[in-house]
This record gives C-alpha cells, sequence and structure tokens, in this order.
C-alpha cells in the first residue's frame, strides 16, 4: 500500500483523480483502526495532513468555513466554542485527549458514522458541506450528505474540503451516552438547540436511526418535544445497548436538554 | 532475546520499595514479549475457526504452502507428539482434529518471512467445515450431545457424573442441610463473562536450538507448567523445552493456560529458524480463556437475631469448550461461597458444564468472585429482612480461628474477619461533593449529559473471602536457589513469574533482609537454572517465593559457615502445610485441610446514578484488607487500587458478549475496561495479623480485592437506585426498569 502526502489541496484533487480508489487520510483515527483489523485494504492512502487549506477555520461573510482538517481539540477552544457552544461540548465527548488532538471533523464526515459526534450539532445548525475535485466545487447541505450508515454522497474523485455553517447563536447543547464516563462510542447522543430567533425547537441525535436525524418543532410545542424526538428515533439492538433503551434516553437527553437552554 | 537479570536495589522486607519496572513502563522502554526479536526470524500466524461448532472435513493446505515467503504450514497431523494438552484434562487439541467446538480454536499454522505474508497464507488454507448444532445455553449442556464423547475421566477433583458435558460436579453437605430458620431469603445472581483485558497481547518467541530441543521466551505466569505441557505434546523430554519469561503486560489468570508456546515451538522446530507469534487485540480476546460466566440460586436462613442458620446454594458455571481449571474454579466457587461467615448448615452444589461458548479459566478471584457477588447481595437482603444494619449483620456472623467451614475444615491461624469489617466501616466517608460540578465528575462523565438531574448517591458494603495458595491436595511448591559469592555478593535464582504483580521486589527484599546486603541481584527467570516456582496465581507467588528464597538464603550461611568461606550454591524447595481433597460425595475435607489459609477485604463504595439514565460513577472506595503482613505497604496499595479497578469492572461494564457462541466485541472499542474518569480514589487500611504458616507471616494480596469490589459496587448501585440488580456487569437497562434486574 502506498502512502501519498500531497501539500496543497490542488495535488491532492489531482491524486484523488487519478487514483480513485486510494483513501483519504485527515487524522486517521478511523482509517487506522479499519487498517487495524483488516476491515478495508486500500491500495494506496492520500494522507490530508499537511494540506494547509484543509486546517483550522474562518470567517466568511457572517458564516464559518470549518477546515475538513479543524480537530476536535480545536473546535473545543477560544472563538469557535463561543460561536458553536454545541460543537465544542460534542467535542470534549470524542474519546481522549490524543484521539481529540488527531480526529477531525472531516473525518467524521468522511466515515459518515451515525455515532459521529460532531455531527447533531452541525446537522441543527443546518450545515453545509463543500465538496470538490478536478471537476469542480460542490455544496451539499449535511442531511443530504449523510444517506446510510457510513455512506456519504461523495463521488470517487471528491475530497471534503470544509463545512459552512451560518452559527444561529442559539442557547444549545450536547449530550452522549456511554456505558462509561469517557472514551465511548455513543449509545446515543443528542444535540438540542433553542432558536428563540427563528420560534424554533431543533434537535439532532446520533447513534438511533441510520444517519443522524433532525427534529424540529415550534417553540410552544416544549412539552411533546421529548416524545417527538424519542418517536424520530429508529435505534437497533446491539452490542452497545438496546433499542428500548436509545429511545428511552433520548426522551430524556430531550427533557434536560430543553431544561439546559430554556432555564 | 529479553532475559535480563534485575539489578542490585535497596529495601529490607517490610519497607515500602518503588518498583524497578515502574520507569521504564512509564517510559515506554520496558521490553515486553511483543518486542522480542532474534535474527533470521519469521513469523507465525494462527488459522482459527470461524464457527463454534462443526466438524472438519478436509484441510487443504497446498495453495498456502507455494505462496512467497511461506516455510511452513503445519495442521494436527503435523504435531509430533501428544495431540492433546490441559492444565487439569488434557483435553484441549494443540490443532483441531476432526472438530472445533469454539469460535476461533486453533486449526492450522503458518510461518512466514513478513507477517502479512503469513496471515495471507492462513486466509489460503481451505478449511471445509459442516457445522454443527451450538450449545450456547449451559443450563441445557446437560441435556445436549456430548462435546467430548471421550473424554478424560481422570484428574483433578473428578467425580462420576453420568449427565453430558459435565466438567465437574460437587456437592458440599454440612450439618442439617433442610435445617429451617426463622427467616429466609432468596434470589437468583448472573455473572457475565468478563476477561483479563491485558494490555499485553499474547506473544512469545520460538528458537530451536539446533540438536532438537528448543527454548521458547514468552509472558507466562508458570514456566514448569508450561514446559511440561508442551514437551509432550513435541515429542521431546521436558529438559530440551527451555522457557524464559519474557516482559510480561498483565496476566490476572489469562496466561495461566497455553497460547502460542506449542504453536511457535512446532514452527520453529520445522523450519529450524527462530519463530515469533503476536496475537493481535481481536485474536487475544478470542484465543485466551475469560472469567467463567455463573448463574447461581441462593437461599439464606438465619434467626430472627440474624444468625445464619442454612446456606443453600446451586452454581453453575460455563466453563466453554474445553476443561482449563473449570474443576478448580468449581470446588473453589462452592468452598467459599457463605462467604466468611459462621454457619452450621450448608449446601451448596456446584457445576461446571462444557458448552461450544468461549473457553473460561483462571481469572483473579477464581470462583469467589461470582459467589461472593451472591452472597453478599443476601446478606443485604438479610439484613433488610431483619431490619439489621448490614456491617453489624456481618460482624455477628463474621468467621474466626476455631470456627468450623461448610467444608468441615476448622479455621486455624489467622483470619481478622471481625477486625477487617471494623476497620473498613471506620474509614470516614467523605461528604457528597456539591453541585454545581464539572460534568466529569458526575455519572455519565465527559458525555455531558447531567447537571445533577437523576443523581442519586448510594453506599454499600461488602466482604470478600478466598483461599490463597493451592488447595484440596495439590503438591504446591516453589524452588529458589541462591548462590553466594567470595566477594559477598549473591546471585538468586527463583523461575516465579513477574506479571506486574511485584514479585521481583519481594524477592530481593527477602534475600536482602535473609543475607543483610544489599549486593543481591536476581537472575533471569527460567526454566534452565532452577526447579519450579508453581504459579502466579491463587495469591501464592509473594508467601511462596518468600518461603523460597528465604529458606535457600539460610541454607546457603549455614553452608557458607561450614566450608569457611568460598563460593556457595544452593537450592531449596519451599511447600506450605499440606492440603488434603475433598470427598467427591460430601464435599467433606479427608484431612485436616483443604485450603492452607484465607485471607478477606471489607470495602465500602460510594456511588452515584443517574437513575433516569442508568448511568453511574463510583466516587470512592474505602477498603481494609487482611494481609497477615505487609512486605512492601506501597506494592500493596497498588495491588488493592488494581484489583479494585478490575471489580468496579465487572460491575458496571466489562463483559464479553457472545452470540451463538461467536464473540460480537473483541476489542477494546467495545470490550470496556475503567479509565482513569471511572476510577475513585482508594482508601486502604492494612489488617495486619501474621499468618502463623506463612514466611514473614505474609499472605497474598491479589485476589481480594477483586473478589470483593463487585460486590460492593453493587450494593452501593441497589443503595442509589433501590432496585434489585441481581445481575453484573449492571446495565442502564435494568436501573431504569426497562429490563428485569
Amino acid at each position: 500500500m502506498d502512502v501519498v502526502t500531497p501539500r496543497t489541496l490542488d495535488e491532492a484533487l489531482c491524486l484523488k483523480a487519478e487514483l480513485p480508489q486510494a483513501r483519504f487520510l485527515q487524522g486517521g483515527t478511523d482509517v487506522l483502526v479499519e487498517l487495524n483489523f483488516d476491515r478495508s485494504r486500500p491500495p494506496a492512502l492520500v494522507n490530508l495532513n499537511e494540506v494547509a487549506e484543509l486546517r483550522g477555520w474562518s470567517r466568511e461573510n457572517g458564516a464559518l468555513l470549518l477546515g475538513a482538517g479543524l480537530t476536535y481539540a480545536e473546535a473545543m477552544r477560544g472563538a469557535l466554542a463561543d460561536e458553536m457552544p454545541a460543537l465544542a461540548e460534542a467535542s470534549r465527548t470524542v474519546g481522549s485527549p490524543q484521539i481529540r488532538n488527531r480526529g477531525t471533523i472531516g473525518g467524521n464526515l468522511g466515515t459518515a458514522s451515525p455515532a459521529g459526534d460532531a455531527l447533531p450539532p452541525l446537522l441543527a445548525e443546518g450545515a453545509v458541506v463543500l465538496v470538490a475535485s478536478v471537476r469542480g466545487e460542490r455544496r451539499i447541505p449535511l442531511d443530504a450528505f449523510l444517506v446510510g450508515v457510513k455512506r456519504n454522497v461523495l463521488e470517487p474523485d471528491e475530497i471534503i474540503v470544509s463545512v459552512r455553517v451560518e452559527p444561529s447563536r442559539a442557547p444549545q447543547t450536547f449530550m452522549k451516552v456511554g456505558p462509561r464516563n469517557a472514551m465511548v462510542i455513543s449509545v446515543c447522543s443528542l444535540a438540542l438547540h433553542a432558536d428563540l430567533a427563528r420560534g424554533e425547537l431543533r434537535a439532532a441525535f446520533g447513534s438511533a436511526a441510520p444517519t443522524v436525524r433532525l427534529v424540529s418543532a415550534p417553540l410552544d410545542a416544549r412539552e411533546s418535544f421529548p416524545d417527538l424526538v424519542a418517536g424520530a428515533a429508529s435505534p437497533i439492538d446491539d452490542v452497545r445497548g438496546t433499542a428500548a433503551y436509545r429511545r428511552h434516553a433520548l426522551r430524556v437527553l430531550a427533557g434536560r436538554a430543553l431544561e439546559r437552554c430554556l432555564a | 532475546m529479553s532475559a535480563t537479570a534485575t539489578t542490585p536495589g535497596v529495601g529490607r522486607v517490610g519497607d515500602s520499595v518503588p518498583r524497578l519496572d515502574g520507569p521504564p513502563k512509564v517510559k515506554g522502554e520496558f521490553a515486553y514479549a511483543s518486542d522480542l526479536q532474534a535474527a533470521g526470524m519469521l513469523w507465525g500466524h494462527t488459522l482459527r475457526s470461524p464457527h463454534p461448532h462443526a466438524r472438519i472435513v478436509e484441510i487443504d493446505v497446498s495453495a498456502a504452502l507455494t505462496m512467497s515467503g511461506v516455510h511452513a504450514v503445519l495442521t494436527h497431523d503435523d504435531v509430533p507428539g501428544q495431540k492433546t494438552y490441559g492444565l487439569e484434562f488434557a483435553d484441549q487439541p494443540v490443532l483441531a482434529h476432526d472438530r472445533v467446538r469454539y469460535f476461533g480454536e486453533a486449526v492450522a499454522l503458518v510461518a512466514a518471512e513478513h507477517p502479512e505474508q503469513a496471515r495471507r497464507a492462513a486466509e489460503a488454507i481451505r478449511v471445509v467445515y459442516e457445522e454443527l448444532p451450538v450449545v450456547s445455553d449451559m443450563e441445557r449442556a446437560t441435556e445436549m450431545e456430548p462435546l467430548h464423547p471421550e473424554r478424560p475421566t481422570m484428574g483433578h477433583g473428578y467425580r462420576d457424573d453420568p449427565r453430558p458435558n459435565v466438567v465437574r460436579h460437587m456437592v458440599i453437605r454440612h450439618g442439617d442441610p433442610d435445617a429451617q430458620g426463622d427467616v429466609s431469603v432468596t434470589g437468583v445472581y448472573e455473572v457475565g463473562i468478563q476477561d483479563q483485558a491485558f494490555l499485553g497481547p499474547e506473544s512469545g518467541l520460538a528458537v530451536p536450538d539446533g540438536e532438537g530441543g528448543v527454548d521458547i521466551y514468552v509472558a507466562t505466569q508458570w514456566l514448569h507448567v508450561d514446559r511440561d505441557q508442551v514437551a509432550p505434546c513435541l515429542g521431546l523430554d521436558p529438559e530440551q523445552v527451555r522457557i524464559h519469561l519474557a516482559g510480561v503486560g498483565g496476566a490476572f489468570g489469562g496466561r495461566e493456560d497455553l497460547s502460542m508456546q506449542i504453536h511457535g515451538a512446532l514452527l520453529a522446530l520445522h523450519t529450524s529458524r527462530p519463530v515469533k507469534i503476536v496475537y493481535n487485540r481481536e485474536e487475544s480476546f478470542v484465543g485466551h480463556i475469560h472469567r467463567h460466566p455463573a448463574r447461581m440460586w441462593c437461599e439464606h436462613r438465619a434467626t430472627r437475631d440474624g444468625r445464619l442458620v442454612n446456606v443453600r446454594m446451586r452454581i453453575l458455571l460455563d466453563g466453554g469448550a474445553y476443561a482449563s481449571s473449570s474443576t478448580a474454579v468449581a470446588s473453589n466457587a462452592a468452598s467459599f461461597a457463605v462467604g466468611p461467615y459462621r454457619v452450621d448448615n450448608a449446601l451448596i452444589e456446584a457445576t461446571a458444564v462444557y458448552t461450544n461458548n468461549p473457553p473460561c479459566g483462571a481469572m483473579r478471584g477464581f470462583g469467589a468472585v461470582q459467589t461472593c457477588f451472591a452472597a453478599e447481595a443476601q446478606m443485604d437482603l438479610l439484613a433488610a429482612e431483619l431490619g439489621i444494619d448490614p456491617v453489624d449483620l456481618r460482624l455477628l456472623n463474621a468467621l474466626a480461628p476455631g470456627d468450623v467451614l461448610p467444608t468441615g475444615q476448622v479455621v486455624e491461624g489467622s483470619c481478622p474477619v471481625a477486625e477487617t469489617i471494623r476497620a473498613a466501616a471506620a474509614i470516614p466517608v467523605p461528604p457528597a461533593e456539591e453541585l454545581p460540578r464539572d460534568p466529569i465528575r458526575l455519572p455519565g462523565g465527559a458525555g455531558n449529559t447531567t447537571r445533577g438531574e437523576g443523581v442519586r448517591r448510594g453506599v454499600g458494603f461488602a466482604v470478600g473471602f478466598k483461599n490463597i495458595c493451592y488447595s484440596e491436595g495439590f503438591d504446591d511448591s516453589c524452588a529458589a536457589r541462591v548462590v553466594l559469592r567470595a566477594d559477598g555478593s549473591a546471585e538468586v535464582h527463583c523461575a516465579a513469574a513477574e506479571v506486574g504483580q511485584g514479585v521481583t521486589g519481594v524477592i530481593l527484599q527477602v534475600a536482602r533482609t535473609e543475607l543483610g546486603t544489599d549486593a543481591v541481584t536476581l537472575m533471569p527467570h527460567t526454566t534452565s537454572t532452577v526447579g519450579s516456582a508453581g504459579s502466579a496465581s491463587a495469591s501464592r507467588m509473594t508467601w511462596m517465593a518468600a518461603g523460597a528464597v528465604r529458606d535457600a538464603c539460610r541454607a546457603a550461611l549455614e553452608q557458607r559457615e561450614r566450608s569457611g568461606g568460598g563460593e556457595v550454591d544452593v537450592e531449596r524447595v519451599h511447600r506450605h502445610p499440606r492440603t488434603t481433597p475433598l470427598d467427591p460425595e460430601s464435599g467433606q475435607v479427608t484431612g485436616e485441610r483443604a485450603h492452607v489459609a484465607f485471607a478477606c477485604a471489607a470495602m465500602r463504595v460510594v456511588a452515584e446514578v443517574d437513575v433516569e439514565l442508568g448511568l453511574t460513577r463510583v466516587v470512592w472506595v474505602g477498603t481494609a484488607q487482611d494481609v497477615g503482613r505487609a512486605i512492601n505497604p506501597i506494592a500493596l496499595e497498588g495491588q488493592i487500587e488494581g484489583g479494585t479497578a478490575q471489580g468496579i469492572g465487572l460491575a458496571l461494564m466489562e463483559e464479553i458478549q457472545t452470540r451463538d457462541g461467536r464473540i460480537t466485541n473483541a476489542s477494546f472499542t467495545d470490550y470496556l475496561i475503567p479509565t482513569a474518569l471511572d476510577m475513585p480514589p482508594v482508601e486502604s487500611v492494612l489488617v495486619e495479623v501474621p499468618e502463623p504458616a506463612a514466611p514473614y507471616g505474609a499472605k497474598g494480596v491479589g485476589e481480594p480485592p477483586t473478589v470483593v469490589s463487585t460486590a460492593a459496587v453493587a450494593a452501593a448501585l441497589r443503595a442509589a437506585t433501590g432496585k434489585p440488580l441481581r445481575r453484573v456487569p449492571v446495565r442502564p437497562d435494568e436501573i431504569v426498569g426497562l429490563a428485569l434486574s
């Protein structure tokens, strides 16, 4: 297996066009596990860690552009954490300090797991994914980008460049349930944004359907909202938890999140 | 090669001596078995069964043999000597022959230039299986087809049982098993499959000696018993097989059974090249034995004032596909089922069965963990029924020297149960931490799930009890050799396995104490220079190694005295007081004692539970342990903390899950062990009542914390939730009322 390390986005796009079967590595906290478990054997790895254009985040006409290489450790800190507090809270729930230093938002989108911790807060903020290839650019709303368990709409020659978000600055929180007090894959998770400006409650949950899912309701539907969230889930029984528990936990999380955001 | 001598240091018996292997382990410099290397080394790989139960119709290795870099592909037919091995019954095939009996059983071996070539060659071996019905329910195992139609019937604790798939069935009948009390409490309890989850996966290096023999460098718990199982399978004399201890990354019972030893040696002898085998994590979870899952039906009868009258317990243990140490685990579970309490009447029945589930054997606590969980829950039920404080109820029934155990054995020596209970109960419990708190200091931790909503605090108390050293007539011994040089320095040889418990430190402390010098070097642990040390298990290694080293040091000094100087070289074998078997029909001791000594631990646990989400946090642990005498107090504290962590794991999260015999969570992603955020501060008190039979009065310390902590955590969760919680690991579903608890 070859490992190639482009230094620029253009170089990366050309490489991917030439090697459509290659896997991108952006942080590598998912890809390396897959390789170690022999679940995938790509002919080549394209290491994106040295592509400067993909790093960090920036502002653009009131919106935020989160680079695909933005790490969870970076999302937990500073001005970005003030703009997107639920994303910061979600980032804090990821793995260990070492994993948070390496794992990236782009990796979360590329893996497209329903358990991806960054996905619910991004979905609740109406994030749009910017992808590029030698053929050009596409902007795909996050709910259209994720289409199934570990499946997204990325074409073989495409690369995730960034995520565009117009922060609502609404009261918001993120919670994740796991069987121990750190370093767990989510049994279920929930981001709640009480968007007073738009008169809307938005909740996005993870690990309780094939993809993260968004539920919204008017602000005055607060009483019935936990049931609405639980009802929108289609969870499964697996080694991490039962479907019944996931549904129950989502109801509890939604109730608590409303208290937190609307207190 | 990793065998190295341990350098001199300071510290005598009773001093707190820091661990010599601490700094290199923390810095990543310690050489573990997985770091072994040799010039011209090949890599071995094991092909394992994808089925829990199947007939092997055909094995075709021709494609694998022709692949590039491949030097050997071996099957059952290539095992030159005895085809099976085992700790108690030789019922486990070196490589599966006509049948596979568990998911992951070894079927074939490959040696190649590169580990990847070995893996690919293993994939190219064509095995035709015909799947057979899977025996996955331990309660139905005795009604199914026998998995071992010609199972061995000679060995430790065997009693003829006409039912199929019984590894061992034993009954302890004591007094009047029908004796009635004023009150009775009953319960059915269950323990899931715990894994040792050591961080260092199975690994070793086999090096042929060019004369038909082989040296095996491996992480193990008992070098000589490895040799005695390996040599017959290779068709060699024991002297032709030399086992050397490589760096052990945790053991906890999981390295008592063989892993790669025979496989590596077969490949090495076949290729005339050194062969290294390292399991990956998934293979490690699948390839070693686990703690027996158990189901226990209990009834405790007592007088109105709280005295136990009769304890009746039926214990069912799933041993999985091969016997391993199931016979001894079953017996231990039965022997310690009541806990450290006086009771004149008892009926205890323990059965270990064969199934197609993952094989089970030794793990820290060895049968006592399962029964302690059940018996202590019963004691709390009894306390509630009678309106007596749980600690008082335990004190009222506490065992003391002179009392009779359910096996008829009279307790002698050190058995300070009441003192230990009082010492633990006297540790002040910290007040509840104020809100608001950083979420990582609440149940749910980093998940940010509560700011205090739904959180209830509970306090639980439990007492654990276990034997020290091997029991039931086993000829338990440990050898040590001491060489005194003319310059006054000394060399100590002892094959006691250092598995992270700190026995090397103990050996050096003892030798320095006895010889009165700091110039002591501990030589590499090996079968080639010294006799057997016995196993680093059963909380016996400190006792036995201290005894052997002490005896050898004293003999060496005497000999030098007699010879008037010069170099002396003596070897001594230490034995603890003899034990005798239990009667196979009545479970009563046939001589003076079936167990040589006992140790107990008492523990109070404070837990917080989010009762709406079923998430938990152990806040604080206060524990007292009966240790005889502390040889190295700081190391003891470490053993108590580590043992407690392992017990917390079983209570809250650690479980090997299976579906029709297949393990579904063979990784640290889904087999969860406590992290630093799950581990509370542990306040420990050592209760020192020297054991007269033990060198320096020191009992073993490794297992009691693990025995007691699962029960104590469960008690705290019950106190917090008001739920019966009769199964560990406790699932969130049970706490929130979605599943029966």
